[in-house]
């Protein structure tokens, strides 16, 4: 399998003028001759550290040789704490949530010895593929509440079941297998350690893009965290589609599929009677 | 090498399909079968969902056919008239299954329902034509010449009205056991994404008392329109036809069928029917393994099919 690297430099946007300006209420600790003032010295809230991504390209083409692909998200931290990014404390999770689709968990049972569908339940939203990457170990970064709250990491996302009234245990149950079938075909995935800080102001993410990525429009979001809170969210959109081809093909059979089976079906006369000249055996 | 297939909205291994069209292609050209009940089976265990396999088949079944059915146009060996009654039984059989094809899938249990199509249909195909070849592999070795039994001259088909002259299969008959047979293998072309030859060719000899020298171009050449009417319907209901996927099957299976061709020649006409057999039979437990061993999973993902 070949695996095409899919390089989405960054615009970084405020960091250079951060680091430029400097005076702003600038990282706190050892700074400033402020000897005057020591009031703020004990405000760290007025450190509002920001986080900024940007794709290079706002859309990836599924060509014919697709078969899968790293995609790596650059992204800045502006005014970050020198500190606390020294003490490792500060923490990035990038996602690359695919567009939401409604899907059905089936369930099979044993009846008269044949194993057949015999449960279903039916979601009426779930990410279609959800990609995460990560500078340490989901746990490590900060505590399940909080993950819950912003619906963050393949066990956190919010999938809306179509009949909301159900049983809740089924509901859970069907969830459960939902996630765990969406991650054992690799549209599901997490990477930990896959963001790396190249500097206190930049990072880079590596996020994998399974060879079955939906296509439609992903949506990229960077979560920052400090000292296990979360501080900053933000957000770009990147459409993956298929190539030229394999885009008119498949908008071609689903909005013309009469036309697209006849054309089909002739293609498959002309290779017949290709195939009984070239190789003719009487 | 990776391809991407279009419709089925998967990344697959081009070598991997022209094999498999080639093996097929090789086994229809060796026994003279379409090979759709082949391809099918073999696409759902490359991971092919099974709505796009069976679509993607009966596209294939077309090419296999046309290719056959010139060869018999060419000997004369085709009985338009009776292809055409059957055709018009096809046409509805296969209107019906398609509909029964969404149904299923709408209730998740196309899966179930192909796949005990095709071990009750295979099995019992598989089961008796090894039962008659490995008789007439006895009989050859004890010297009789007595070949394939025809039995008597009028059963109950015969007693129906409507009755209808074939001259270049020299039958008087009813067209309404015509009309059903066609419509059954119409039925099945949708369901299961093959061409039907596997039933159509006995059906036509035993029960319709078909000469055997029209049978199979006959068959042929309904096959060809059935399955060309089966893909359209399902490219315009279901979107289920990949294009891309269906080349590079029929690729590798109209020149594997010429390799076949020659391989069959040198085997004796029971011998062929007795690995055909044998290949039909393995197919039916193979599928049939499935049904009854407990799956990995026993959950399953599937997008939201809409009526």
């Amino acid at each position: 399998m070949r695996r095409t690297a899919l390089a989405a430099t960054l615009f970084l946007f405020g960091s250079l003028a951060a680091a430029a300006q400097g005076p702003v209420p600038g990282p706190a600790a050892p700074t400033a001759p402020t000897p005057g003032t020591p009031a703020p010295q004990q405000t760290p809230a007025t450190i509002t550290e920001s986080i900024q991504i940007g794709l290079s390209t706002d859309r990836i083409s599924i060509t014919s040789d697709f078969s899968g692909a790293d995609l790596t998200i650059f992204g800045a931290l502006d005014n970050a704490d020198p500190l606390v990014y020294r003490q490792g404390r500060y923490d990035v999770i990038v996602v690359l949530e695919g567009p939401m689709r409604p899907a059905v968990v089936r369930k099979k049972k044993r009846i008269l010895g044949v194993w057949l569908n015999a449960d279903s339940e039916t979601f009426a939203s779930a990410p279609a593929s959800y990609s995460v990457a990560t500078t340490r170990a989901l746990q490590d970064i900060t505590d399940q509440n909080n993950f819950r709250q912003l619906a963050l990491g393949t066990e956190n996302i919010y999938i809306a079941p179509m009949d909301r009234t159900g049983d809740r245990a089924k509901i859970a149950e069907f969830e459960a297998a939902l996630r765990s079938l969406k991650r054992t075909s690799g549209l599901y995935s997490e990477n930990i350690g896959g963001v790396h800080f190249l500097t206190q102001s930049l990072f880079r993410a590596s996020l994998r893009l399974a060879p079955n990525v939906p296509v439609g429009t992903h949506k990229a979001r960077a979560f920052l965290f400090k000292n296990g809170i979360f501080m900053k969210e933000n957000s770009a959109q990147l459409a993956i589609q298929k190539a030229g081809f394999e885009q008119t093909l498949f908008r071609f059979a689903n909005n013309h599929g009469f036309a697209y089976g006849v054309l089909s079906v002739l293609l498959a006369i002309v290779t017949g009677w290709l195939g009984r000249v070239i190789f003719r055996r009487d | 090498m990776g391809i991407y297939l279009p419709i089925a909205e998967m990344s697959v291994n081009l070598f991997v399909l022209l094999a498999m069209g080639a093996a097929v292609g090789f086994l229809s050209g060796m026994f003279g079968v379409g090979g759709g009940f082949l391809i099918t089976p073999l696409l759902i265990f490359y991971n092919i969902p099974p709505a796009i396999a069976v679509a993607t088949g009966a596209n294939q079944v077309i090419a296999s056919s046309f290719s056959g059915a010139l060869a018999h146009f060419k000997r004369g060996t085709i009985d338009f008239k009776l292809g055409t009654v059957l055709l018009v039984g096809g046409i509805f059989g296969s209107s019906f299954g398609v509909w029964v094809f969404k149904l299923l899938r709408q209730l998740g249990q196309l899966d179930l329902f192909v796949s005990l199509l095709y071990v009750g249909l295979l099995g019992t195909v598989g089961a008796l034509m090894l039962i008659e070849s490995v008789n007439a592999l006895r009989a050859a070795r004890k010297g009789d010449t007595t070949g394939l039994r025809r039995p008597g001259q009028h059963n109950w088909i015969h007693k129906l009205p409507l009755k209808m002259r074939f001259r270049a299969s020299k039958l008087f008959v009813s067209v309404i056991p015509v009309l059903v047979l066609g419509a059954a293998i119409g039925f099945l072309a949708s369901i299961m994404g093959v061409g039907g030859g596997f039933i159509m060719v006995p059906a036509m000899i035993y029960l319709l008392k078909v000469p055997t020298n029209v049978v199979i171009g006959t068959s042929l050449f309904q096959i060809i329109f059935t399955s060309a009417y089966t893909t359209i319907i399902h490219s315009a209901t279901n979107h289920t036809v990949d294009v891309v996927l269906a080349l590079a099957l029929m690729v590798g299976g109209v020149a594997g069928a010429q390799y076949g061709a020659k391989a069959g020649q040198k085997l004796r006409g029971e011998q062929l029917r007795a690995l055909l057999a044998l290949l039909v039979l393995a197919v039916a437990v193979r599928l049939a393994l499935d049904l009854f061993i407990q799956p990995p999973s026993v959950y399953s993902l599937s997008p939201l099919v809409v009526f």
